[in-house]
């Protein structure tokens, strides 16, 4: 089969999880694969889940639902009841274990647990939470290279945005730290 | 590869109509295609165009009337109900024969409805919407991709002919985002010099342009009216636009358009994964309707499948292709709601028996 990756990723409005998605098709865009990302634009009530859906292949994208995604991101409670039902048998769980408790979890799904907001306030900016879960992403998941993610990363932001950069820069390498901790885990 | 740009639907839309030399946008806030006049409001002034927003869509409507008649491009962008506002200008424009490209990023209705996707304006776009024997030379573009030639293409035929043409996309085309590359697209058509019948070319004339959609002579009105029919005939001979993919060992063919066919796809390459035999049918253009495929389909069909975000508006038309050779079925959801490619998957499923 050829290479097709589905991911919902999806919190409360704010949390960056558009823009984690858009970081994502960009890298896969870059990296000369077919992309497509789609937000949901429903009418939202305030504190409640924003999300979106990738698509990336290196084929037609065909459907642009995302009805059982490989990737799963959770930023926050609500959209963890919402979704973790959808995730494909063998797919990966990215959950942000500072706003998210998960009783009985699923044993046929990779999950990476990741205290986005602790490390980002560390850092100095609770807003890099989604950067941070982004670099562990890049380490557990195969829908874009880290470098990839990494070079999408100083894309959007810019120069507009360049005195952001030392900071997404370290969020990113948080995250990553995190997310080979995992894969050593599930290795040994 | 590198000129591909990851670029959401509705700034696409606008930038692709930038592209084929679109001078005015006038226009009014309806989401899903909120992003098509912010993106006209800020790209436009740096081609030495204009963007206003109107203070109403039949305002906007009426604008794009006026700015048509100087033979500049214009794009004017709505959604469902508000379209329904731009109906009666939109059968002036039309009467008065001038160019101008419309698109409705569809939603669900009837009424002010909802805001997500649907494709329950077919009948509007297609058979009317506006009063009188007018027609809307009317895309349905599949993919961003395509959706950015057929607007540049729409300009061309809107010119060539000289009436309004409908760009009938859906809620899901304006938000998603994917790559685009933005390729001139140019019809190899004769299109007459707007200064041949616009307004402000007196001069170069000698004669001067009139431009109205009033005909109270009944003779007069009856002879435009057949001019106009003839116009329509035109079309229908050399506008129609479609894509056929598997239908030649099909059992099975589904029809459908817009995203839409995208999912129906997805559904098809499960189906064929599993050794079932069904195959596409996706009108690209929905006036002039391909009813010729419909027509011809191959002896081994047993079952046309419509499928339509909408309570089944497309499927008169098939119905008019098929001609009662086949029978003809119909799965659809409504109100914003998206046939999943497993729903299509399991009602090309029952008719495969």
């Amino acid at each position: 089969m050829s290479f097709y990756r589905e991911m919902i990723a999806a919190g409360f409005g704010g949390q960056g999880v558009m823009l984690l998605g858009q970081i994502v098709a960009h890298a896969a865009l870059n990296e000369g694969n077919n992309v497509m990302w789609i937000p949901s634009y429903g009418p939202e009530m305030r504190g409640g889940t924003a999300n979106c859906s990738v698509i990336v292949s290196d084929g037609e994208v065909a459907s642009p639902l995302v009805s059982s995604p490989d990737v799963l991101v959770i930023m926050n409670q609500p959209s963890l009841a919402k979704f973790v039902g959808k995730l494909r048998k063998g797919g990966t769980l990215i959950y942000n274990e500072d706003l998210v408790t998960y009783d009985n979890p699923r044993d046929d799904v990779n999950i990476v647990k990741v205290k986005a907001n602790s490390i980002a306030m560390e850092l100095g900016n609770e807003k890099v939470a989604n950067i941070v879960v982004l670099g562990a992403l890049a380490e557990t998941v195969d829908i874009a290279s880290a470098d990839a993610l990494k070079e999408a990363v100083k894309e959007i932001l810019g120069a507009k945005k360049a005195h952001l950069l030392e900071i997404n820069m370290k969020a990113f390498e948080k995250g990553q730290e995190v997310g080979k901790q995992y894969v050593a885990q599930a290795n040994s | 590869m590198s000129n591909r740009v990851l670029m959401k639907g509705n700034e696409a839309f606008a930038e692709a109509a930038v592209q084929a030399g679109c001078k005015y946008f006038f226009g009014y806030p309806i989401t899903p295609q909120n992003e098509i006049p912010e993106y006209m409001s800020k790209r436009l002034p740096e081609v030495g165009g204009v963007y206003l927003q109107a203070e109403s869509e039949v305002a906007g409507i009426n604008m794009i009337f006026g700015a048509a008649g100087t033979g500049f491009r214009t794009l004017i962008s709505s959604s469902s109900p508000g379209i329904s506002l731009m109906s009666e200008g939109i059968s002036y424009i039309a009467a008065a024969e001038l160019p101008c490209v419309i698109i409705n990023v569809m939603r669900g209705g009837p009424g002010l409805g909802g805001i997500l996707p649907a494709q329950s304006d077919y009948f509007q776009a297609t058979k009317g919407g506006g009063h009188g024997d007018y027609r809307l030379l009317t895309l349905a573009p599949g993919t961003l991709q395509e959706a950015t030639e057929f607007i540049m293409m729409a300009f061309d035929l809107a010119e060539y002919y000289r009436n309004p043409v409908m760009i009938l996309a859906d809620g899901f085309m304006g938000q998603m985002m994917e790559a685009i590359e933005f390729k001139k697209v140019k019809l190899n058509y004769d299109i007459p010099d707007p200064k041949e019948w616009a307004i402000g070319y007196m001069a170069e004339r000698g004669k001067r342009a009139l431009i109205k959609s009033l005909s109270l002579d009944p003779e007069m009105l009856e002879k435009h009216n057949q001019k106009l029919q003839e116009k329509y005939r035109r079309m229908e001979e050399k506008e129609v636009r479609y894509e056929s993919v598997g239908v030649e060992d099909a059992d099975v063919v589904i029809a459908a358009y817009g995203t839409t066919a995208r999912i129906a796809k997805s559904s098809i390459k499960k189906l064929r994964d599993q050794g079932m035999k069904v195959g596409l049918i996706r009108p690209q253009s929905l006036y002039p309707f391909p009813y010729k495929p419909f027509n011809d389909l191959p002896d081994g069909v047993k079952h046309v499948l419509v499928v339509e975000m909408s309570c089944g508006q497309m499927i008169e038309d098939v119905k008019l292709g098929v001609q009662g050779k086949v029978p003809v079925s119909f799965y659809g959801r409504c109100g914003g709601m998206a046939p999943s490619v497993e729903e299509i998957e399991e009602a090309a499923k029952k008719l495969l028996g």
